[in-house]
């Protein structure tokens, strides 16, 4: 109702929460016709989602051997009362403990983590708004390395008014954090008047599914330092390492680095990924500044871990022989689906940025692209959802500067969904490759004749015909609007 | 360069203040009846303590819910990936069902305009990011819960104007209250975008009269602003004249569907009535759909977990519980009430008449050395290291009279609680002792002031010693 509106606050009538990024038009597609192996085989495969699904069998026989985890099963119930009563934002002492415990193990017991600067929060999600809420007054800015997961643009921005500005990676050094990045970054802030208060990293990358260097981390904390900001460091994927090289967190480089000012450096965390526990809301927030964990520990109360989960949470975890043998299993079948995907792909010539991290892989499809333009990924990611019918997420809704690239989440179906899926995309590259090569070789054939017709013509001013030699038909010649022959793109505007 | 962000370094997370400084004490020296018997006793806390072994039976004969099983079998996957912000159905469904029957059923609630939050902390905050921009402002009839400082403006930036209540009326609002309120706040140049009310209060314990809540609505029309209802404790109303929700007075006043319809919202939360605030659950419940769709958006920073979801919609699906529940619940509170009322009674405290809530509002404006909130303070702090009680010092609600002090009585054993009543007498008795005999000395000061007055007029007069008293 249009009174109605003039009576709402800006920020729940703007576009703040993202919603209206392409990022989730997937989704919906995916929504109006869910793939399922027996209802609806011929349905939209949910690629676009990170989930950690490979290891529920674990979780659920865990989940029966101990009943007492849970405080409302007729096992736990004695301890119901304290924990239902719980609503201290400190949290449970051995929730915190546990945590703790599980961070070091997860990171190989390289470091120690201490239980009193854990911090809860409402996911991942309200712990980086929690952070931008403490670190930044509104008008802000904090760097933000490209690609990057498109829910920061809503939990950074949306309503604590602050800003983000992109550090552009490009893949001609696969996407690296360069020095030269970072002080662009800087200097455009500068000229634009913009405070910039700190830079927020996901290590491992998501998208990327990449992990750091220990030159790149240390750099990092080299340049904050200079500069005298925040750096936060989103740690979310952690555990879903699989493979060398080997994790360095940014607590390792803390330990190491002595003269890195402790008060900038700060960890985001979750179960999230880690453990595929994303309907619990377990978000961290673990920094090293005690004003820091002041603060957000108050701020902790907008979005506590229920008191039931933290209790289950406490209990599971501490259950070290479980623990190990989960995290190694988890990473075991992790490189195996992203083996699997990755060798295949390679099958049909469509290559991915190497990586050893995350729920999913950066698959280069920029030889697709009828041009190198955001509009042709577009127009490609259009076909892959409506004809493919694979929910994979575009490139430019994580901003990377380069068209043409798509993350594609492995870790969150079935083994037979995943061959499903993987033999629908090397069909549709083999025949988009196959038309590319019928539609050079009839450019060929063409311009023979041409040639040849032209000779006829006219012996002695006729100049040697162009050889159409591979590199010269370059697909974006052949897939041009005045290409008479039909290409899967062409079909897909109509 | 500031390191942090100013909200970070202020305190308007509100923590300084003494409802949170009791806290803090209590902690330091907890009662306990065997191990800290002199400890001080928590009567600082509204949570209700008294229903959990109903709570604990339906657990023991309910055991699929806890365990994540639905019918014997495992969905505990189901639950770990849920995290869908439109919240679980069945849990949404049971728990419209659930504030329905709260309401007698004189009202249905659409679960599709629900939405569920961390807490009504989180609901609180939501909805004036909502509805509000930062320096806008809020009315709230005071005394109010100390909690609200920080919920509604600590990053939110939104602006707290304070509807002065009194004794005078039993603290009720009043219509010349309200427009001196919004003049207040036009004065300190602020935009009024609404009124928040807590019915049952806190912390008088009373349900609004119809005629508040009639009140209320007039206003709100007329100046076409919003009107927050946090009914948080609508499940603890014990007595009469019972509880009338503001969707019953927009229904019964032909209001369903119209302009002001969708200016109402209303907080809810299953901390105070099924005493699980370990659990976080919390909702809003507007008509507005643009308020519902942001809200629920926004409900991303702090969502329920789907284990407590799942857990409760099965609990709340129950109707045989709920309804014995609900019943015996407020029957409960009503015992501990009156206790409550009777024991302060005997020593000659007197509380505010109440019917609902978790705890009294309690008039000590007698025990007070003079009608000042310096007084109130020494008061507060002689009861909580001498008597060694927790409570919360009006002041610390906002109140515009000193004196009053809220005293929950739900969260402890009744053994405790009488414990707690002894103390108050023998303190209120002393107290009372002292205040009589600093008057009589105070006015055997004045009379022999008067009395050496007239010696000396006499002794100029007569001139003859007498000696002083």
């Amino acid at each position: 109702m249009a009174f109605g509106k003039n009576l709402l606050s800006k920020m729940a009538t703007n576009d703040g929460h993202g919603e209206n990024s392409p990022y989730f038009d997937g989704w919906k597609a995916y929504d109006s016709d869910p793939f399922h192996s027996i209802e609806n085989p011929q349905g939209v495969i949910q690629m676009g989602l990170a989930e950690n699904q490979l290891c529920f069998d674990l979780i659920q026989e865990w989940i029966l051997k101990n009943p007492k985890a849970s405080i409302c099963s007729p096992e736990g119930v004695n301890d119901f009362k304290d924990v239902a009563i719980f609503q201290d934002y400190h949290g449970l002492p051995e929730f915190r403990e546990a945590i703790a415990k599980f961070m070091a193990k997860v990171r190989g017991n390289i470091v120690e983590f201490d239980p009193d600067r854990v911090v809860m929060s409402g996911g991942a999600t309200g712990a980086h708004e929690t952070m931008a809420f403490c670190l930044a007054n509104p008008g802000d800015a904090f760097l933000v390395p490209t690609p990057y997961y498109p829910g920061f643009d809503r939990d950074l921005r949306w309503r604590t008014g602050v800003k983000l500005l992109p550090v552009v990676c490009e893949s001609s050094n696969n996407f690296k954090i360069t020095r030269e990045a970072l002080e662009a970054a800087c200097q455009k802030a500068e000229e634009s008047n913009i405070n910039v208060k700190g830079l927020l990293i996901t290590n491992p990358s998501n998208p990327l599914g990449t992990i750091l260097d220990r030159d790149t981390l240390q750099g990092l904390v080299n340049f904050i330092n200079e500069k005298n900001i925040h750096l936060i460091c989103d740690e979310i994927y952690a555990a879903t390492v699989f493979t060398k090289p080997m994790y360095v967190s940014i607590a390792e480089i803390l330990e190491e680095d002595k003269s890195c000012n402790r008060d900038l450096i700060h960890l985001v965390y979750s179960l999230s990924k880690d453990m595929g526990f994303p309907g619990f809301r377990i978000g961290i927030i673990y920094s090293y500044n005690d004003k820091v964990v002041s603060c957000a520990r108050k701020m902790s109360s907008f979005g506590l871990v229920s008191t039931q989960t933290q209790q289950l949470i406490a209990n599971m975890l501490a259950d070290e022989t479980f623990i190990e043998k989960f995290i190694s299993e988890s990473r075991r079948r992790l490189a195996a689906r992203h083996g699997v995907f990755t060798r295949g792909l390679m099958q049909v010539r469509v290559g991915n940025l190497q990586s050893n991290a995350g729920l999913f892989f950066w698959m280069d499809l920029r030889r697709l692209l009828k041009e190198s333009t955001v509009e042709a990924e577009m127009e490609l990611w259009r076909v892959i959802i409506n004809e493919v019918k694979l929910n994979v997420s575009p490139g430019s809704s994580f901003h990377c500067s380069e068209p043409g690239w798509f993350r594609v989440c492995y870790a969150n179906m079935d083994d037979e969904t995943m061959r499903i899926a993987l033999r629908r995309i090397k069909k549709f590259v083999l025949q988009a490759d196959e038309r590319e090569a019928a539609a050079k070789k009839h450019m060929w054939h063409k311009n023979l004749q041409l040639s040849l017709s032209f000779r006829r013509w006219d012996e002695t001013i006729m100049k040697t015909p162009r050889i159409v030699t591979p590199h010269m038909m370059s697909p974006h010649m052949i897939m041009s609007p005045h290409s008479p022959l039909p290409s899967p793109l062409v079909r897909a505007r109509n | 360069m500031k390191m942090l962000a100013k909200k970070a370094m202020c305190n308007s997370h509100g923590q300084d203040s003494s409802y949170f400084l009791g806290w803090q004490e209590y902690e330091k020296n907890p009662y306990d009846e065997t191990r800290n018997p002199n400890g001080i006793i928590q009567m600082g806390l509204a949570e209700n303590q008294l229903s959990f072994d109903l709570l604990e039976s339906w657990l023991k004969a309910n055991p699929d819910a806890a365990s994540f099983k639905r019918d014997g079998d495992s969905i505990f996957r189901e639950l770990a990936l849920f995290q869908d912000y439109h919240g679980l159905p069945a849990f949404k469904n049971a728990l419209v069902d659930f504030m329905s029957e709260i309401r007698g059923n004189k009202v249905t609630f659409n679960p599709n305009n629900l939405v569920l939050t961390a807490g009504a902390t989180s609901a609180n905050e939501t909805l004036m990011f909502c509805l509000a921009e930062p320096g806008d402002a809020f009315l709230l009839p005071t005394p109010y819960y100390p909690g609200f400082d920080r919920d509604l403006k600590w990053r939110t930036g939104v602006e707290i104007v304070p509807i002065h209540c009194t004794s005078s009326n039993g603290f009720e609002i009043t219509e010349s209250a309200l427009e001196e309120a919004y003049k207040q706040a036009h004065k300190l140049d602020l935009r009024v975008k609404g009124v928040l009310v807590t019915n049952p209060s806190n912390p008088l314990g009373t349900t609004l009269t119809l005629k508040e809540l009639n009140l209320l609505v007039d206003f709100i029309q007329a100046k076409r602003i919003h009107l927050i209802s946090d009914e948080i404790y609508s499940g603890t109303v014990f007595d009469s004249p019972g509880f009338i929700s503001i969707m019953e007075v927009l229904k019964n006043r032909n209001l369903t569907n119209t302009e002001v319809w969708e200016r109402i919202h209303i907080v809810y939360s299953l901390s105070k009535d099924l005493g699980l605030p370990g659990f976080r659950v919390g909702a809003i419940y507007s008509n507005d759909d643009m308020v519902v769709s942001a809200a629920t958006k926004m409900s991303s920073f702090g969502l329920v977990s789907s284990q407590t979801q799942y857990l409760l919609s099965a609990m709340l699906s129950d109707k045989e519980f709920t309804q014995n529940y609900i019943s015996e619940n407020q029957k409960r509170l009503k015992q501990r009430h009156d206790m409550m009322v009777s024991g302060l009674l005997e020593a000659g405290i007197s509380c505010l008449k109440s019917n609902a809530s978790l705890f009294c509002w309690v008039d000590m404006r007698h025990l007070l050395s003079s009608n000042t909130f310096e007084a109130e303070m020494e008061l507060w702090k002689d009861i909580v290291y001498n008597v060694g009680l927790n409570i919360s010092p009006g002041s610390s609600c906002h109140c515009t009279e000193p004196g009053w002090f809220r005293v929950c009585f739900a969260n402890m054993s009744e053994e405790t609680l009488n414990l707690a009543i002894q103390r108050i007498k023998i303190f209120a008795e002393a107290t009372i002792k002292t205040i009589n005999e600093n008057k009589s000395q105070e006015q055997s000061n004045k009379n022999s002031k008067r009395k050496s007055f007239t010696k000396w007029v006499f002794r100029l007069s007569f001139g003859r010693e007498t000696s002083e008293r």
